[in-house]
């Protein structure tokens, strides 16, 4: 498969005073052009993070210690800051949770659009504007030829987050990494944002890695999704199996415990304990103290991605020689 | 916990305020049962710029209907979930129950005494401390500088439910056994604590209250999911162990399903449907609680395809004419741009003897055809 973004045993670190912590170990994962990635995870799991790596937004201190990012064959990890720059926006674009930080209150929407599509496309002004009113039509926000000469203030939340998503698409890039995009939204502006997001990537064949702790917008927008415990993938494979047979005990605690409105629980299921802080990862499978299921070698042994049908699980009971 | 004794005087007294017509009037059905009642409820905000600014600026004064004429009763050890988006006033809801803010208008009754006063401090204390609020944010509800303990210990001190000190520490220990924290906690500061375990906390501190109801205002959206259902599977089991009440707010229809017995849908200030949960979630009235259904993300992918409803809230400091859903309705006509539709028991249900209630004209006129339907009608949009 010829991936479009490639994802080679990334680590990441932090140094701090009391050594160096570990936030992201071993995670690997590709995104074929136009697909959908779903990457779900509780807080601290390091979804975020990832996608900072991949966009080259990481916050020193942390830093990426090994692995390595490719984009279309080409590695973008080690490019410098001003060559990240182009790469960031014209052919990879981002779209945040909180759409207000991710807009300048003193410039208009119509001049930061006419900014982007200039700095990454051969336009002039006249033809930049033009651009810029074309995307706000797509993204879908009303009287566009009008409100393009508005400030960020002057958008309601869902309208700012399709500005942030015509931004992200300005000048075509093939893969967005979209962190969180509808969690800051209410439930019906979420199904707007999720059906125009997903509308304009097919239109466009764009890829996008779609980072969120909902089950439910991943189930509905992703194709694959790769499933996040404590800087590790867990669980990688097509959406529908991932969901409706989920392969590690994580996932299968994490299936559980949403409420659902179909049917009726008298309890939730109940992973016990929490998220292990980054300083003191278990040794072993790092879920193995929460795991219901967990044997000697759990405690002992790190488990890779193991082959447990259509998906891959990083889970000793789908190892050869347990079956 | 005995509470028969103080058992309400007859209904009457309370329930037929002025201008409150039989039909919109809360209907107490199981009088004895009914333990918290608001009737017309209003709460106005004054958000009017300094007065020297609207003077220069000549700016008329700005007021806030955060919560407009609403009625709901909650029956002893039943929850009652409250849903709608932001803005619609279900926190304020939540506030002005639990006393946080005094009523503009209506009133409240617990166990059939008036408590509408309660901000103003003249209600009794006995009584006050029988309805306890949990907060969204418990990193922002537990004082920083205290010790978990002391954070339990305080309301036990404040009305002196327990007096001497190794009275109260040992109901400190069975406080947080209670909610599943260790008795060696107490000696910590909350920052030691992850988010679902300070929630923990601020449950163990209005359990401290020896409270009959709680409401809890987005006790779980700040969590993370498999927190998220200990602290759900928590508070049921302490509601059956305890008998406790819950008013229950949420944006999270899913959740909301999972706790509550019935459910209010509150859009723009006002409740616009409410509901036995089932009767709710398989066969929705109103048209905002179809939009909202229809919204959730499926998680069992069944293949359906999302019609998401145009436009947005509206600003709820100029609400829109007549039914403040009437923008975004895909059956608005004339009437529901004018005339403000009350809150009636819906034709339908009323048949099948529940007291279902919902605010649409269409709904009223059987305008509304089935789902399909309402599909359709949705998608012409």
């Amino acid at each position: 498969m010829s991936a479009l973004l490639d994802v080679r045993n990334l680590r990441i670190e932090f140094p701090t005073r009391r050594g160096v912590l570990t936030a992201i170990d071993d995670v690997s994962f590709a995104i074929g052009p136009g697909e959908v990635l779903g990457v779900v995870g509780e807080s601290g799991a390091g979804k975020s993070l990832t996608g900072a790596a991949i966009i080259g937004l990481l916050e020193p201190p942390g830093r990426i210690a090994a692995g390595e990012i490719l984009l279309d064959g080409a590695r973008i990890d080690d490019l410098t800051d001003e060559a990240m720059r182009r790469v960031r926006g014209r052919r990879i674009g981002a779209i945040f949770q909180d759409p207000l930080a991710a807009l300048d209150p003193l410039y208009s929407i119509g001049s930061q659009l006419v900014e982007t599509i200039r700095t990454h496309l051969p336009m002039g002004e006249a033809a930049a504007r033009a651009r810029a009113i074309e995307l706000l039509q797509e993204v879908g926000i009303p009287a566009a030829a009008r409100r393009v000469d508005h400030y960020p203030h002057q958008f309601s939340g869902g309208m700012r987050q399709r500005v942030v998503i015509a931004l992200a698409l300005a000048a075509n890039p093939q893969l967005i990494v979209a962190d969180e995009p509808t969690t800051a939204l209410d439930v019906s502006i979420q199904a707007q944002i999720i059906t125009l997001l997903r509308r304009l990537c097919r239109d466009h064949g764009t890829a996008v890695m779609l980072i969120t702790h909902d089950m439910g917008v991943i189930a509905e927008t992703a194709d694959r999704v790769a499933v996040m415990y404590a800087g590790r993938i867990v669980e990688i494979g097509p959406v529908a199996d991932v969901i409706r047979a989920p392969k590690h005990p994580y996932t299968i605690g994490l299936m559980g415990s949403i409420p659902s409105v179909v049917e009726d629980r008298d309890r939730l299921v109940q992973i016990e304990g929490s998220m292990p802080r980054l300083t003191a990862i278990p040794s072993g499978c790092p879920f193995h103290p929460r795991c219901n299921r967990a044997f000697e070698r759990c405690v002992r042994e790190r488990p890779e991605l193991l082959d447990a049908g259509t998906s891959l699980a990083a889970c000793w009971l789908h190892a050869p020689e347990a079956a | 916990m005995t509470h028969m004794g103080a058992e309400g005087p007859p209904r009457g007294a309370n329930s037929a305020p002025a201008g409150g017509s039989e039909a919109t009037k809360p209907r107490a059905w199981g009088d004895h049962h009914t333990l918290l009642e608001v009737s017309h409820a209003t709460k106005v905000f004054d958000v009017s710029l300094p007065w020297l600014t609207r003077a220069l600026g000549r700016q008329p004064r700005l007021l806030l209907h955060a919560v407009h004429d609403v009625s709901f009763s909650i029956r002893r050890g039943e929850t009652l979930g409250l849903v709608g988006e932001s803005g619609c006033g279900k926190s304020t809801v939540a506030r002005l129950v639990v006393g946080l803010y005094r009523l503009s208008a209506g009133t409240i009754t617990y166990e059939g005494r008036n408590i509408g006063a309660l901000a103003s401090g003249r209600a009794p204390r006995t009584l006050r401390r029988k309805l306890q609020m949990i907060f969204q944010d418990p990193y922002a509800s537990l004082n920083p500088r205290w010790r978990v303990a002391d954070i339990v210990a305080e309301p036990i001190r404040a009305q002196r439910l327990v007096r001497g000190r190794r009275a109260i520490d040992a109901r400190v220990d069975a406080l947080l056994s209670q909610v599943g924290l260790a008795a060696a906690d107490g000696q910590k500061y909350p920052h030691q604590f992850s988010g679902g375990q300070r929630q923990r906390i601020s449950i163990a501190r209005a359990l401290a209250s020896e409270p009959d109801f709680l409401a809890c205002d987005e006790p779980t959206s700040a969590l993370d999911v498999s927190v998220q259902a200990q602290v759900l599977n928590l508070m049921r089991d302490l509601q059956r162990e305890l008998g406790l009440t819950y008013l229950f707010i949420s944006h999270n229809l899913a959740v909301v399903h999972h706790v509550a017995d019935r459910v209010g849908v509150m859009y723009l200030g006002r409740i616009v449907e409410i509901a036995d949960k089932g009767t709710l979630f398989r066969h929705p009235q109103h048209p905002y609680t179809r939009m909202l259904l229809d919204a959730i993300p499926d998680l069992g992918m069944t293949g359906k395809q999302r019609i998401p409803v145009a436009g947005e809230v509206p600003n709820p400091l100029s609400p829109p004419s007549g039914c403040a859903f009437h923008p975004r309705c895909p059956f608005a006509n004339e009437r529901c741009r004018r005339e403000v539709p009350r809150l009636l028991e819906s034709p339908d249900t009323a048949a099948r003897g529940a007291h279902d209630r919902v605010a649409c004209h269409a709904v009223e006129e059987r305008r509304l055809g089935s789902e399909t339907s309402f599909r359709a009608a949705k998608s012409r949009l």
